[in-house]
């Protein structure tokens, strides 16, 4: 039996019961990343043998934690003790941390097994993963096509069942983007929900980490497993942490769904439309009210959300200096040139493109004009989601206005990569929850994400909406043919 | 040309928090390099800054002792630049939204009190220390133990006038921020440290001219000293008819002189943004009334209070206050001897002088409170004179012996019995009666002559008061 291709609670459920053994499943895990890595490519690090002797001396069977003895592979930007944390550059190219992400010490506690760190867009900077200098991760479904990123590597990891589930982090759609492309489910959960401590920053006020899964239970029950306060980020908010899988019922009766106007319009592929229609009717049939939604300053949010996370990013990677790890460029004359080579040396061209945007946008005379003007963008655009939620438990709307485009596509237009997170984006500058979960195929037999959006902190209805869609259809069950 | 000088001062105050400013590594001073150090305060990726809220304790007390306003909202922001000892590439400081605001300082300077108003206290990290290696080793080092350590930025209005009002206003900072504990003040090592602004307008105008900012002034006799430099220097530059350049400028202590650092042109652009990993700071008033209660008298009060209570002098009462060591001193040593002004003098005179003001030489000085007050005892129930007092001083000083044991020892215990005494007289009468004979042809100045050779042949251990009065009866 082919043990990888396991959701986390069908693997569970067989551990509980002694079916297989953590390691019989860890190895059944790494015969597949070895039989799929060289089509994918989705590991920038692949644990192997070492994750198949963590999988042996877990201690005694955990019956309370779901995640016993179950295969995680985790983005390359989680900080992970003793194991290389690259964040696909070359700057952190060597670079092993003496400390863990609060998500892995989290998940390490419940028992999971942690395959290996998966390929992102350098620094989780771009839509494609094509901007990693590990190599560019492809489709699962189609190895010409880019997987999208910046989680892509997690997104094609799970989908070629190379991993049961994955952690993603989400800065402008970086998890619900490629869950999209790939056809699997991806959760972005509300700003604060969960602890960032040991997540390498790019944009520190939009960054959230997020389970990348098959189905929308593993969603819950990963993010049940990561979520809640940690004193070490202040940014964590104290909030009870919903028990998610249990809430999980399927029922949407007299769920009242938004759809925002301004997400159906030009620019989204015949397809991509007629899927998201097809999933509203079916969830109309299934008892939810649904009605049209205004979110007028949807326009602004791709301008605003690049200068916001490009300002920050500039100051939150400062710190690759040559100083005290990371690449050094050598020999040098002096520190400017050790500076300077370092970073020109040990960045990439879209990182640099970033940094010298965001170090702009903060520069004396024009923070006004840029930064601050941005910011209130960013308030209008919460203000946009608070009115929609006043009348609408949830919004549903596409996640991408197309499937997976072509590798080397967009890569040397900047701009059109930027658009294709315009139906993402707007959810981190409002901090809210979103998920993406599979709702068909285009012509060509690329997947289709449907995203649902929720209330600050309102996970729980948001997975049970994508649970009630999910429960009615079987796209979930599809596997791309490797 | 006759000029009014303007300064104003930006002091940063080392905090004395036990952990840094954002993670839980000792602020301890030395140690091995980067042996006080964490992933946080190496700013290693993806680590994330936590408030210590000792830290605001210590701000807000420094800000409620200085009568500024408390902001019920803060942010900390960061301050963008590159240098090996900033291993983040910014620090995190407050920069549109500090902690306190608005607040004011009194000083006295030749006897008239000034009120100097407090701009903003904010709260922001310390960097690290580059170490440059010995002749011959290519490398420089990067000590980071100090990265992290607290440090509050006082500003103060350009309100002062003088390098004398700077260096009053200095020192007065100083005793507060002790009196609170919350820096121990050292401008050597650098936990207190002191940069101005300075410019000079001519007298009647009323738009400031061009300044400068002075840096490196480590004491407070630099401060005063490079202050005056600078005076000086811009009255020469403004009346060559030239005009002042703005720049900074380092005082360089050998020359006694300012030297230009970097002109205007070449300030940092340190794109200031709020901090997206620390929330806004919220003060509400519960907090500020805690720690408002936990305020110490401060040094204007109690100066007020040993004048009324004690009836000492201003001067007497401001030279106790200006340490909460020494005040304590004062005061423990009174609680004994119950007489002020006599404590006072002994402090002022004897004691001072050995302290030589320093609270480090005061907490370890053999003469302790109640010793010095047991001494003061002796000398108003006319055990000792004041004349042997000073020997009895200057032995507790070397021996830590207490003046009772001392007096004892030494056999120094003041002759009183008029018997004794008066057998004395009428030695030193007969053996002097040249000087007896002028004094009684009216020649009184004498008359102290005669005294002091009492008190020799007393060996000092004569009442002065019983050798005057019998002395007066039988000439």
């Amino acid at each position: 039996m082919d043990l990888f291709r396991w959701t986390i609670h069908e693997a569970s459920a067989a551990l509980r019961a002694g079916r297989c053994t953590p390691a019989e499943l860890m190895a059944s895990v790494n015969g597949r990343i070895q039989a799929v890595e060289d089509k994918v490519h989705a590991y920038v690090s692949v644990a192997g043998d070492a994750a198949v002797q963590q999988a042996s001396s877990l201690n005694a069977r955990n019956e309370a934690s779901p995640l016993w003895g179950v295969p995680i592979a985790l983005k390359d930007n989680l900080a992970t003790q003793g194991m290389r944390t690259t964040c696909s550059s070359r700057i952190l190219e060597h670079f092993r941390p003496p400390y863990d992400a609060t998500v892995v010490s989290r998940l390490k506690g419940a028992g999971a097994v942690f395959s290996g760190k998966t390929n992102l867009d350098e620094f989780a900077m771009g839509s494609s993963t094509e901007t990693s200098c590990m190599g560019t991760t492809r489709n699962p479904w189609d190895p010409t096509r880019i997987p999208g990123g910046s989680s892509g590597g997690s997104a094609a990891a799970v989908a070629a069942d190379a991993c049961l589930a994955a952690l993603g982090s989400d800065t402008g759609g970086s998890i619900r983007q490629p869950a999209s492309h790939c056809g699997i489910v991806g959760l972005k959960p509300t700003y604060g929900r969960v602890s960032r401590f040991g997540l390498v920053a790019f944009a520190s006020s939009l960054d959230q980490i997020g389970p990348l899964t098959k189905d929308v239970i593993d969603a819950a029950i990963l993010l049940k497993a990561i979520a809640g306060h940690d004193p070490r980020d202040s940014t964590s908010v104290n909030v009870p942490v919903p028990d998610y899988p249990s809430l999980l019922n399927g029922e949407v009766r007299d769920m009242r769904i938004g759809v925002p106007q301004e997400y159906l319009q030009v620019g989204i592929q015949r397809e991509v439309r007629e899927a998201v229609r097809n999933a509203l009717d079916l969830l109309a049939g299934a008892g939810a009210s649904i009605r049209e939604v205004s979110l007028p300053h949807t326009d602004y949010a791709v301008s605003a959300y690049y200068i916001l996370a490009t300002a920050e990013a500039s100051s939150n990677l400062a710190r690759y200096d040559g100083v005290k790890y990371g690449y050094r460029a050598e020999p040098v004359e002096d520190l400017l040139e050790m500076y300077r080579r370092s970073r020109a040396e040990g960045f990439g061209p879209e990182v640099k493109r970033r940094i010298m945007l965001g170090t702009y946008a903060l520069s004396s005379g024009y923070y006004d004009a840029y930064y601050r003007k941005a910011q209130q963008v960013r308030t209008l655009i919460m203000r946009d989601f608070e009115a929609a939620f006043d009348v609408c438990d949830v919004l549903l709307a596409p996640t991408c206005p197309t499937t997976a485009f072509r590798i080397g596509e967009k890569v040397n237009d900047p701009l059109q990569m930027y658009l294709s997170d315009i139906y993402t984006i707007s959810v981190n500058m409002a901090g809210i929850p979103g998920i993406s979960i599979p709702c068909g195929f285009d012509d060509g037999g690329l997947p289709i994400g449907l995203q649902v959006l929720g209330k600050h902190f309102d996970e729980a209805t948001v997975l049970n909406a994508a649970y009630a869609y999910e429960q009615r259809t079987d796209w979930h069950r599809k596997r791309p043919p490797l | 040309m006759a000029y009014e000088t303007i300064i104003g001062l930006e002091v940063h105050a080392q905090l004395k928090t036990r952990a840094k400013i954002f993670c839980g590594c000792s602020t301890e001073f030395g140690g091995p390099p980067n042996g006080h150090t964490c992933p946080v305060c190496l700013g290693m990726p993806g680590v994330l800054p936590v408030l210590n809220r000792e830290v605001v304790n210590f701000a807000l007390k420094t800000g409620l002792a200085l009568n500024c306003r408390i902001n019920p909202f803060s942010r900390f922001a960061r301050k963008n630049y590159f240098y090996p000892d900033l291993p983040k590439g910014y620090q995190i400081s407050q920069y549109e939204h500090p902690l306190c605001e608005e607040g004011f300082l009194n000083i006295d300077v030749d006897g008239e009190q000034k009120r100097i108003g407090i701009t903003r206290i904010h709260m922001e990290e310390d960097a690290g220390k580059n170490v440059h290696g010995e002749p011959g080793d290519p490398y420089s080092y990067v000590d980071l133990n100090r990265t992290g350590v607290p440090l509050m930025e006082i500003v103060s209005e350009p309100d002062l006038r003088s390098p004398r009002e700077a260096a009053a206003y200095m020192r007065k900072l100083r005793t507060i921020v002790r009196y609170l504990e919350v820096c121990d003040g050292n401008m050597e090592q650098g936990s207190l440290r002191c940069d101005a602004n300075i410019s000079l307008r001519r007298v009647g105008e009323s738009a400031l001219g061009v300044r400068t900012e002075l840096k490196n002034m480590n004491s407070f006799k630099h401060v005063e000293k490079a202050l005056e430099y600078e005076v000086r220097r811009q009255a020469r530059v403004l009346n060559e008819g030239e005009s002042i350049v703005q720049e900074t400028r380092l005082w360089d202590v050998e020359r006694g002189v300012t030297l230009s650092m970097r002109g205007k042109e070449e300030a940092h652009d340190y794109r200031y943004f709020p901090d997206p990993d620390l929330v806004p700071l919220q003060v509400d008033a519960a907090w500020i009334e805690e720690i408002r209660a936990s305020l110490p008298e401060l040094p204007d009060e109690k100066m007020q209070r040993f004048m009324t209570a004690y009836g000492l002098p201003q001067y007497d009462a401001e030279v106790l206050t200006v340490s909460r060591e020494l005040s304590d001193y004062f005061e423990a040593c009174n609680r004994a001897a119950e007489a002020p002004k006599s404590v006072s003098n002994w402090i002022m005179g004897d004691l001072l002088r050995e302290c030589k003001g320093d609270d480090e030489a005061l907490a370890h000085c053999p003469v302790k409170p109640e010793m010095l007050a047991g001494m003061i005892r002796m000398i108003e129930q006319g055990t000792i004179s004041g004349k042997i007092a000073k020997t009895v001083f200057g032995e507790m000083l070397k021996t830590g012996k207490t003046p009772e044991v001392i007096v004892q020892e030494k056999n120094l215990v003041q002759v009183t019995d008029e018997g004794a005494i008066a057998g004395l007289v009428d030695r030193v009468i007969g053996d002097h009666p040249e000087q007896v004979a002028q004094y009684r042809d009216g020649k009184e100045k004498v008359f102290g002559f005669l005294v002091g050779q009492v008190m020799k042949a007393s060996r000092g251990k004569a009442n002065p008061a019983a050798v005057n009065k019998l002395l007066k009866e039988k000439l």
